[in-house]
């Protein structure tokens, strides 16, 4: 067994790590929450949201793809870095249609509880209103686009946890967005109500059907308890 | 010493938030101590009388009536705060913005399936403020200082942030008073 560790510095903090971690992994071990979209504990690193940005020896990293070094200085909790987030944050807001009042993920959703975590109380950027669709051809599934932010979680769950190839990206740029894997929509897909897909969907663009609302106001994931404060208990224990 | 004025508006919204306000419950009664309303629905003035300290909106505009309103209480009012997410991002009424006008008042008087209107017009009496092509946030019109976000806001979220105002304090929220539904 490789006992070797390296130790490297986050916010001031000395965090030892295994030199095969990424910095999000080994920070997550250490009880040092960095926020996060696109990164997901049971799926291989993507890098995409890049609201896990930190500086890694004064220079922008994804902390969730770049690997641990010895002696490395990382800053993550930093006014800078923070507004950077804020600000990511802000443009998957108005780049979508979020409707948080009527949402069915609302309350456990991780855009808006990183909103929340964040402190944001309204974007600061304009709001674009696309027109976008809804597939709600599936008997157990549906996706809304007006709610993607394009972490490809349903995409990269569906290859590496349900064995299967049911979405993929098509378009580039502002025209980026979801596909099914069949003309004929998600219902001619293999999608099925017992992937896990729907399940590691941050926002409620991918959704099982008929379960909205279980949940009531008060009590759901992120009504009380930040996002993150999960990893940031284990500093305590 | 005058007390400091307050006045609200609910443009394109549905009270739910000037409901949110009267949920304050007996603190109403501290807030009159603190305050004199102005023009609001909560008093039934119909017009500003002088100078406001806080102007509280609700709702987004949708029509050119809503966009005067809202300029007015610029006008007025030292401080104005986009109360709820119809302020602030349109909420509800913004679903249409991405039906064409046209399409959206065909449906609404003409086509649509539980629609009786023998006269087969969509009204356009000179009486009914025109519709805009679509919802605008409340900050897309006129400069808007503070943003307090929820459907509606909870009450302690205003209470709160109403409090702070009053007594020359930053508005800080803690995690639980800031919501979006």
């Amino acid at each position: 067994m490789n006992e070797k560790t390296v130790t490297f510095i986050v916010d001031g903090k000395e965090i030892k790590a295994r030199p095969e971690q990424t910095i999000m992994k080994a920070c997550d071990e250490a009880g040092v929450y960095i926020p996060r979209l696109c990164a997901f504990k049971d799926l291989s690193p993507f890098g995409s949201c890049r609201v896990c940005t930190v500086k890694v020896n004064g220079r922008p990293q994804a902390a969730c793809t770049q690997p641990v070094g010895e002696g490395i200085v990382v800053e993550s909790q930093t006014a800078e870095i923070q507004q950077i987030r804020r600000n990511i944050i802000d443009m998957l807001f108005v780049e979508g249609n979020h409707f948080c009042m009527f949402c069915e993920k609302s309350g456990n959703c991780e855009l808006q509880a990183m909103a929340y975590r964040l402190g944001i109380l309204a974007p600061k950027f304009p709001y674009m209103f696309p027109v976008r669709g809804v597939d709600a051809s599936h008997p157990d599934i549906f996706i809304d686009w007006n709610r993607c932010i394009l972490c490809a979680r349903c995409i990269r769950t569906s290859c590496e946890i349900d064995g299967k190839n049911a979405y993929g990206f098509i378009g580039r740029g502002p025209h980026k967005r979801v596909a099914t894997n069949s003309s004929a929509g998600l219902k001619g897909t293999d999608a099925d109500v017992s992937d896990k897909a729907p399940a590691n969907c941050p926002v409620g663009s991918l959704m099982y059907k008929r379960i909205g609302y279980a949940v009531p106001i008060g009590c759901r994931l992120y009504d009380k308890n930040p996002i993150g404060s999960d990893i940031e208990m284990k500093k305590t224990t | 010493m005058q007390k400091p004025k307050i006045a609200t508006a609910s443009l394109a919204g549905c009270f739910g938030c000037h409901m949110s306000l009267l949920d304050i419950d007996d603190r109403i009664l501290k807030l009159i101590d603190l305050v004199d309303f102005d023009k609001s629905p909560v008093d039934d003035i119909k017009e500003f009388t002088g100078r406001c300290l806080v102007g509280l909106i609700e709702g987004g505009c949708c029509n050119e009536e809503n966009v005067r309103v809202l300029q007015e209480f610029r006008k007025h009012c030292d401080i104005l705060i986009s109360v709820g997410d119809c302020a602030i991002d349109g909420g509800l009424p913004a679903l249409r913005n991405g039906i064409p006008l046209k399409e959206c008042l065909t449906e609404a008087y003409i086509t649509g399936p539980t629609v009786y209107n023998p006269s087969g017009k969509i009204p356009s009496d000179s009486e009914i403020p025109l519709l805009l092509d679509r919802i605008y946030p409340c900050h897309e019109v006129v400069k808007i200082d503070y943003y307090l976000p929820g459907c509606p806001p909870p009450a302690d979220t205003l209470w709160q942030a109403l409090t702070a105002l009053l007594s020359g304090k930053p508005i800080d929220l803690p995690y639980e008073l800031i919501k979006y539904d």
